[in-house]
């Protein structure tokens, strides 16, 4: 799958366009781009103005109903509404809503910790070590990836059901199949071969082993491959939604994006205003954290161009 | 695929060779350990269930009666393929089309380039859920944008996610003409997800692209436009077979992505009016019916598919791609 694995991260930047000459852009271009572009925000657009509409406004498809031009108030207190409407949780009671965030955070943190750690591990096993079955091992871990989610999920649930591991309705289930990634495994392997091996027989010569040059020049110099590992690792488990729904029950161990479909299906979701409200408490969290490191994803996925 | 190849030559290894392999294995362990745990053995084992009347209750050896379930005529296994297929033959070139042209049109030099970028990558960041959850009600009949704007264009509204008529038929019924029954098309509920998954990895496929132009070297053009060559003759003769890589890799993440796509049509449709793929299926006989063992069929059946059209990709590409 590394067919376009080529481009180291650093490359990104050096992209060269095909010379234009002293010709202008044609600005049919910029129309072009700017359509796409504004196609690409709209739906966020009328979600965020949806979720602070009052319901009779959302009916009579009114698309701006404040002032200045029309007299209805933002009803700011959606928010407040819908996260009333999804209840309490009894064991902490917390609302529910913020209880599914504490659950994804929960879920997230473990899973970025996990799939970094067994990354960088095997990464430097692979880059860096010699030893029997290495190219075999390796294959089987790219293979791992190939691997259709759907053909692996029920049988994943089954073994959390009482009669194998009894995980069924705990974290350990929900964390389960994310706690390592052959993607991971896979980048930070390709950042790690860029390295020169000078530096390691530098670091032999001043005495350091391989935990110690591993920890104290590899991973420093691997940052922005596992700063991408992580981000990506972020919004994956974040936004994940079938494998949560299938190991848990009770509402007080789902995540937000479960919660959301869950909310959706109640008689408060069929409010939109009320249903986009709780959309935007889901979506805000990534969109903030994706606009201070964007980099990170787009050179992340150009470099490896790995996973849909 | 790019085979490892050893980080350093055979000559190279030293007396110290053990003690390296041990920590090699050590570093692997828990990588490995979890694959086998989560990976390899719920394959074998998602085997083992596919061969069972696998319930709640007492369970009962089926030998292949699940294949021999889903493959019989008049199965739902048939129509979820023929839903993922379609689903699959409408969204990619759609995909892949407008990704290649906005990224040659951002490769220009334009301003803006990155904003236009992030802009455009955003769908593919936030939560498939939530924003299936957005469009969903943006393809309301009553209350969405879509239909709003229509009305205000003076077009009839339609029925988006909640229809089940081809749309061939609805453009045929507009005109007064009823078709036969095979002349019908996709519903429009599955051209209306069709909408809705371009919207999500134009801007994906689009990076991709671009990571892909960044490779070609600039020199080339350089040395065509010298020779007077035009702007179509540069993307003909140099971007379009030096990108055949690139091109092959995304149309194959593409397909594989689309046969197994199940989010964002489980949250607009539940696989409603046409749009029951496969997934979907798989899905539905496990977590409303619990029918663990046909469901695991059913799954051995998709990525069989999966992987004879990965195959077939490969077959292709061998011949057609530029390496």
């Amino acid at each position: 799958m590394a067919t376009v694995s080529a481009a180291p991260l650093s490359q990104a930047d050096a992209r060269r366009a095909p010379k234009q000459s002293l010709d202008k852009v044609n600005p049919l271009i910029y129309l072009v781009l700017i359509i796409v572009g504004i196609a690409s925000i709209t739906p966020f657009l009328w979600m965020m103005l949806t979720s602070i509409k009052d319901y009779g406004d959302v009916v009579s498809l009114s698309l701006w109903p404040w002032p200045p031009l029309g007299n209805s108030a933002p009803r700011f207190d959606n928010f407040a509404q819908a996260i009333q409407l999804i209840g309490i949780d009894r064991d902490t009671g917390l609302p529910m809503f913020f209880r599914h965030v504490l659950n994804t955070a929960t879920v997230t943190a473990i899973v970025i910790a996990s799939s970094v750690t067994t990354s960088v591990l095997a990464a430097y096993a692979f880059a860096q070590l010699d030893f029997p079955a290495k190219n075999v091992l390796f294959i089987l871990v790219l293979a791992t990836f190939m691997i259709p989610e759907e053909l692996i999920l029920v049988p994943r649930a089954v073994m959390m059901n009482k009669n194998y591991l009894n995980w069924y309705n705990t974290l350990p289930a929900m964390v389960a199949p994310f706690l390592v990634n052959a993607f991971g495994i896979f980048l930070i392997r390709q950042f790690f071969l860029q390295i020169p091996r000078d530096l390691y027989d530098a670091a032999r010569i001043d005495g350091a082993g391989h935990l110690r040059y591993l920890t104290l020049v590899m991973i420093p110099l691997a940052r922005p491959a596992i700063l991408t590992l992580a981000l990506l690792e972020f919004i994956w488990t974040w936004n994940e939604f079938r494998w949560i729904q299938l190991v848990t029950s009770s509402s007080n161990m789902r995540t937000v994006s479960v919660g959301l479909v869950g909310f959706l299906q109640t008689d408060g979701g069929a409010q939109t205003q009320l249903a986009m409200a709780v959309a935007v408490m889901v979506v805000l969290p990534v969109v903030i954290l994706y606009f201070f490191t964007q980099r990170y994803f787009t050179e992340g996925i150009a470099t490896t161009g790995l996973k849909g | 695929m790019v085979v490892a190849k050893s980080a350093r030559p055979k000559s190279e290894r030293r007396p110290g060779k053990a003690r390296e392999a041990l920590l090699a294995y050590a570093l692997l362990a828990p990588a490995l350990l979890l694959f086998i745990a989560f990976t390899v053995f719920p394959i074998g084992f998602g085997a083992y269930i596919s061969l069972h009347n696998w319930r709640l209750g007492p369970r009962e050896f089926l030998g292949l009666g699940n294949y021999i379930r889903a493959l019989s005529p008049g199965s739902e296994f048939w129509p979820s393929l023929g839903a993922t297929l379609t689903y699959s033959v409408l969204a990619v070139p759609v995909q892949i089309s407008i990704a290649l042209t906005l990224a040659y049109l951002l490769f220009q030099k334009i301003r803006g380039k990155s904003l236009f970028r992030v802009v455009m990558f955003l769908p593919w960041v936030t939560s498939t859920v939530a924003t299936a959850a957005v469009w969903a009600r943006l393809y309301s009949p009553d209350i969405g944008l879509i239909n709003g704007a229509l009305k205000s264009l003076g077009l009839t509204p339609l029925r988006w996610l909640l229809e089940d008529d081809g749309i061939f038929a609805l453009v045929a019924g507009g005109l007064g003409v009823s078709l036969p029954d095979w002349l019908q098309g996709p519903s429009l509920a599955m051209v209306s997800v069709v909408i809705y998954t371009t919207w999500v990895f134009v801007g994906y496929n689009m990076t991709l692209f671009l990571a892909g132009l960044g490779n070609i070297p600039g020199e080339m053009y350089e040395a065509a436009r010298i020779d007077g060559a035009n702007g179509w003759q540069l993307f003909r003769h140099i971007t379009w077979p030096l990108l055949s890589p690139t091109t092959f890799f995304v149309v194959l993440i593409t397909v594989i992505g689309t046969l197994k796509a199940f989010n964002h049509i489980w949250v607009m449709t539940q696989g409603n009016n046409g749009t029951q793929t496969a997934s979907i299926l798989i899905y539905r006989q496990f977590y409303e019916f619990q029918r663990a063992g046909y469901a695991s069929a059913l799954a051995f059946l998709l990525s069989a598919v999966i992987l004879a059209v990965t195959i077939l990709q490969n077959r292709v590409a061998a011949e057609r791609v530029n390496y």
